[in-house]
């Protein structure tokens, strides 16, 4: 056999890295257009040309629109120029017909108007376009809106926050993965766990917690004990393999159905919502520099894994276990301990990612996590580990999941319908089980 | 007997004088390894050539030229003459070439008919011609003289007669080279006896058949001539008569060797390790032993004799069904390997591929496999105090390798074999048990194992060992227990004037 040659092996080392370094600068420059700061970073620089423009004392009225963002923009804009020691007359935040009755209230009560803080969106209102012959007793108010700029729509923070957020279930259950596939085994059961993990949390929070008015203690042991279930369903698996030797292929079949079935039977097929608001603070809140936690959650998680594939003892064993069980054996390793662990971990994982999702979509289904297990080995394996075990990278995993993400997310932006990215996203695993190849080529001789 | 005879084809195709295989200049590079310098070979028809040398010089990679499964990188290849270009297995097949490796090409749940016509089944209007195939391989087996089940899947025929299938998947391909690695590797002597009967057999129908071994009395006995490769160079090509054993291993090795085995002197201490009345299913009925500080006990007898079979109980590979462990006169509570370690005693398995090494994983991870407890604090390893101590071994055990972070698979077998020694001996066991330690191994090496284990027991500790070449048994072990069906038959203390028949006597029974 030919060998492969320099720059293809390269290619194959640094592959997946380059690969989704290559389809960020895709989607940036598909999606460069030209963008207006909103929220807080808009009010700032509002605030900043309002008190540049009239520095004492100014009469201004602030407009927004009703777009996501607007309602932050309008209070934050308020609060800094009252602080800066400006009037704010009114505030509005809605339609051009709010804005209008606003002017001839501030007219009517024969005022003049320096200033009107608007969004990008709300300045462009027709209303605005004449004030000095609508209003002429206002004086000539200056118009201030946020400065638009030019940028990647798909760099934007809240786009790669998005991004994170959205993958976050799958590449904290493929880590769990990443660990069986090591091994030389498979978990097809992690999607039903899913389901059954965010049933039994929302579950227990409304019938044993007190529904809507359940404490943080309630709903935090609402998720453990959903979480400890699985871990229980995933040694269960375990134990099939370890002590039966039967394929992990069939037993997390099994358990895939049994798992999918039992989320049915206790949500009885209904999604479970009466859950506290404060429920979400795990899927959708952001306490760490704005980081949203569930991706705070992620990266610590996969400094964990990675530490314990490359530093521990256990992490060697799992390598071993995968690379030649019966040599392992001989050399002193617990294999079945092992095994069981990588299972029960995979079990427990999985539970996690059904809390979050469960606490992102504040409500528990049994149809969550539908086809998921396809999804997480899809990173898996995206992510360069072998399936016939022995090999493999808990980073390359974490790759692989922001390579899906950021596909799927970058053809929603780019408008491309969901059938075609269906078709997209197969076409890029076997892409990348190709290079994978590519990789292992090095060694055939 | 009389064989489906190739050589009408021959006289046929071959009038003149022109050598049937012939190689020249071969030159064959891998990332980093320089496999083959110009090789030179020369098969006849009619001939059996043995090509030697040490792990590493080069005899696999030019098998794999002449079968077509490498591409050499410079060089030319011909039959009767005629230059030859192998792109594929199947070209060179076609070409006439048959190659057995020793790891064969059989697919274990097939049969022996189903193999034998594989990739090229005799059909009528698309359906398998199943009963002529059969009858095809049911004579062709008669005339080879052999005893092979038609119908069994391949992995229920012992390795002898897979070998045999092997063969006679050559000769219904016509085959008129057939290329042997270590046919004999996993044969006992008996079934070695009649293959060597075969091979003669086929040499006088005019095949050419080139014949890998590391076992140099078996040369004598089989070989017309050899070809000595070292560092994937030619040293040597002469007939056999010309040559001498200790001519032959000093062109493999490249210096005069003193000796084969190393000489040592005894101070045997008391009983360590004690087997009582090992039992398992029908392998191992009822062994009992016991193994003396400072000492090496060779177990011995057929391949199937229960010799390995008695270890893996020893070791806790396998569930013993009675019997008691005993060490330094505890009773040990044998479960798993894991327990045996704990209590002291290391296996080298016989299949250093498939038992003793992962492949695929760096030299360090395989060696730190079995020791790593010792090199951790709470669950983390301290690679440096690993790595350390892998140093020092690759050191004392001189293991040629450019990285330790490198595949283990991608060394020699010598090599890898002194890896599998290095990760136990790091482990400090008591009682070290070798399954055919120098098994594959080239003669450099071996000597240097035998050092080994005289360093070892030198140090007190005990070693029992199972080897089928019976030199290395006399040469080596302070004492020899006989297997045959899994019950000792025999006990030699007096190993200093035993013999080899007196061995293969009690090996019988």
């Amino acid at each position: 056999m030919p060998e492969p040659m320099k720059p293809a092996r390269w290619l194959a080392d640094y592959g997946m890295i380059l690969v989704l370094v290559l389809l960020c600068a895709f989607f940036s420059v598909v999606t460069y257009s030209e963008q207006s700061p909103t929220g807080e970073a808009a009010a700032r620089q509002v605030v900043e040309a309002v008190l540049k423009a009239v520095p004492n004392g100014a009469r201004v009225l602030v407009v927004a629109s009703d777009q996501p963002g607007d309602a932050v923009f309008a209070a934050r804009v308020e609060r800094d120029l009252k602080a800066a020691g400006a009037q704010v007359l009114a505030s509005v935040t809605g339609e051009p017909r709010n804005a209008r009755e606003a002017l001839q209230k501030i007219q009517a009560a024969g005022g003049s108007l320096n200033a009107v803080a608007a969004t990008r969106v709300a300045g462009g209102w027709r209303v605005f376009t004449d004030l000095a012959s609508d209003f002429p007793s206002l004086g000539s108010p200056r118009m201030i809106t946020p400065a638009s700029y030019r940028w990647p729509h798909f760099l934007k923070s809240e786009n790669l926050l998005n991004i994170a957020n959205q993958i976050a279930v799958i590449a904290i259950v493929a880590i769990g993965m990443t660990l069986v596939i090591i091994t030389g085994g498979i978990d097809l059961s992690v999607g039903s766990l899913i389901a059954l993990s965010a049933v039994l949390a929302a579950g227990f929070i409304r019938d044993r917690a007190g529904g809507v008015s359940a404490s943080t203690g309630g709903m935090v042991l609402g998720c453990l004990l959903a979480i400890l279930v699985c871990g229980a369903v995933g040694g269960f698996s375990g134990l099939m393999i370890t002590r039966f030797a039967i394929p992990p292929f069939i037993v997390t079949l099994a358990m895939m159905l049994v798992g999918s079935g039992l989320a049915y039977i206790l949500a009885q097929g209904q999604s479970i919502y009466q859950i506290p608001d404060s429920f979400v603070w795990l899927g959708r809140g952001a306490d760490l520099f704005g980081l949203p936690n569930a991706v705070v959650l992620l990266l610590v998680l996969y400094a964990l894994a990675q530490l314990l594939m490359s530093r521990m003892k256990l992490g060697r064993y799992l390598y071993a276990v995968g690379g030649n069980a019966e040599a392992a054996r001989l050399s002193g390793v617990p294999v079945r301990r092992v095994l069981l662990f990588a299972y029960v971990a995979s079990g427990l994982l999985a539970g996690l990612g059904g809390v979050i999702m469960a606490s992102q979509l504040k409500s528990g289904s049994p149809t969550y996590g539908n086809m998921y297990e396809l999804y997480v080995i899809a990173a898996v394996v995206v992510g360069g580990t072998s399936l016939s075990g022995g090999e493999g990278r808990m980073l390359g995993t974490l790759t692989g999941a922001f390579t899906i993400a950021v596909i799927q997310n970058g053809m929603n932006l780019t408008n491309v319908e969901s059938y075609t990215q269906k078709v997209v996203l197969g076409l890029v695993i076997l892409g990348a089980v190709l290079l994978d190849k590519l990789r292992q080529g090095r060694w055939a001789r | 007997m009389s064989l489906p005879s190739p050589s009408v084809s021959l006289s046929s195709t071959n009038p003149t004088n022109l050598p049937l295989l012939s190689l020249s200049g071969i030159v064959k590079s891998f990332p980093g390894v320089r496999a083959l310098r110009g090789v030179d070979l020369q098969l006849n028809a009619g001939e059996v050539l043995a090509v030697l040398g040490e792990n590493g010089a080069g005899k696999s990679t030019l098998m794999k030229i002449i079968g077509g499964a490498h591409a050499a990188d410079a060089g030319t290849l011909a039959i009767d003459g005629q230059e030859q270009r192998f792109q594929s297995p199947q070209e060179s097949r076609t070409a006439g070439v048959a190659v057995i490796y020793q790891e064969f090409n059989l697919v274990p749940a097939l049969t022996a008919v189903e193999n034998i016509f594989l990739g090229q089944e005799e059909t009528t209007g698309g359906f398998l011609a199943r009963s002529q195939e059969r009858e095809q391989v049911s004579a062709l087996f008669q005339r080879m003289g052999v005893d092979v089940d038609l119908d069994a899947p391949c992995r229920r025929l012992s390795t002898a007669q897979q070998q045999l299938v092997e063969i006679a998947k050559a000769l219904i391909h016509k085959a008129r080279i057939l290329v042997m690695d270590e046919p004999t590797a996993a044969l006992t002597s008996h079934e070695v006896e009649k293959l060597f009967i075969l091979m003669r057999e086929l040499r006088r129908q005019g095949m050419g058949i080139l014949y890998i071994s590391h076992r140099l009395e078996e040369v004598f006995t089989i070989a017309d001539r050899v070809t000595i490769l070292r560092d994937g160079g030619n040293v040597s090509d002469c007939p056999i008569h010309a040559i001498t054993r200790d001519q032959m291993i000093e062109r493999m090795v490249g210096r005069p060797l003193d000796q084969e085995f190393p000489s040592r002197r005894v101070k045997r201490g008391g009983p360590r390790l004690e087997a009582l009345g090992l039992r398992r299913g029908k392998a191992v009925q009822g062994v009992s032993f016991q193994v003396h500080q400072g000492e090496i006990l060779a177990l011995t007898g057929l391949v199937g004799a229960g010799r390995t079979e008695t270890v893996r109980l020893l070791f806790g590979a396998d569930a013993r069904d009675a019997g008691e462990i005993r060490l330094d006169g505890q009773v040990l509570d044998i479960r798993s390997p894991r327990d045996a370690i704990e209590a002291g005693i290391g296996l080298l398995t016989e299949d250093r591929k498939l038992q003793g090494l992962v492949l695929r994983h760096p030299i360090r991870e395989n060696f730190g496999l079995p020791n790593l407890r010792r090199w951790c604090r709470r669950g983390f390893v301290q690679h440096r105090r690993e790595s350390a101590e892998l140093d020092r071994y690759i050191a004392a055990l001189r293991i040629r390798l450019s990285n330790p972070e490198e595949r283990v698979g991608n060394l020699s077998g010598g090599n890898q074999q002194k890896v599998v020694l290095a990760k136990w001996l790091a482990r400090d066991c008591e009682v070290l048990i070798f399954d055919e330690p120098t098994r594959g191994i080239d003669v450099g090496a071996k000597y240097e194992i035998y050092l080994l284990m005289n360093e070892l027991v030198a140090a007190g500790k005990s070693i029992v060992m199972i080897s089928s070449e019976l030199p290395e048994v006399l040469g080596m072990a302070d004492r020899i227990l006989v297997l045959h069906e899994g019950r000792i038959t025999g006990e030699i203390t007096d190993v200093a004037h035993a013999t080899q028949e007196q061995i293969l006597q009690l090996a019988h029974a």
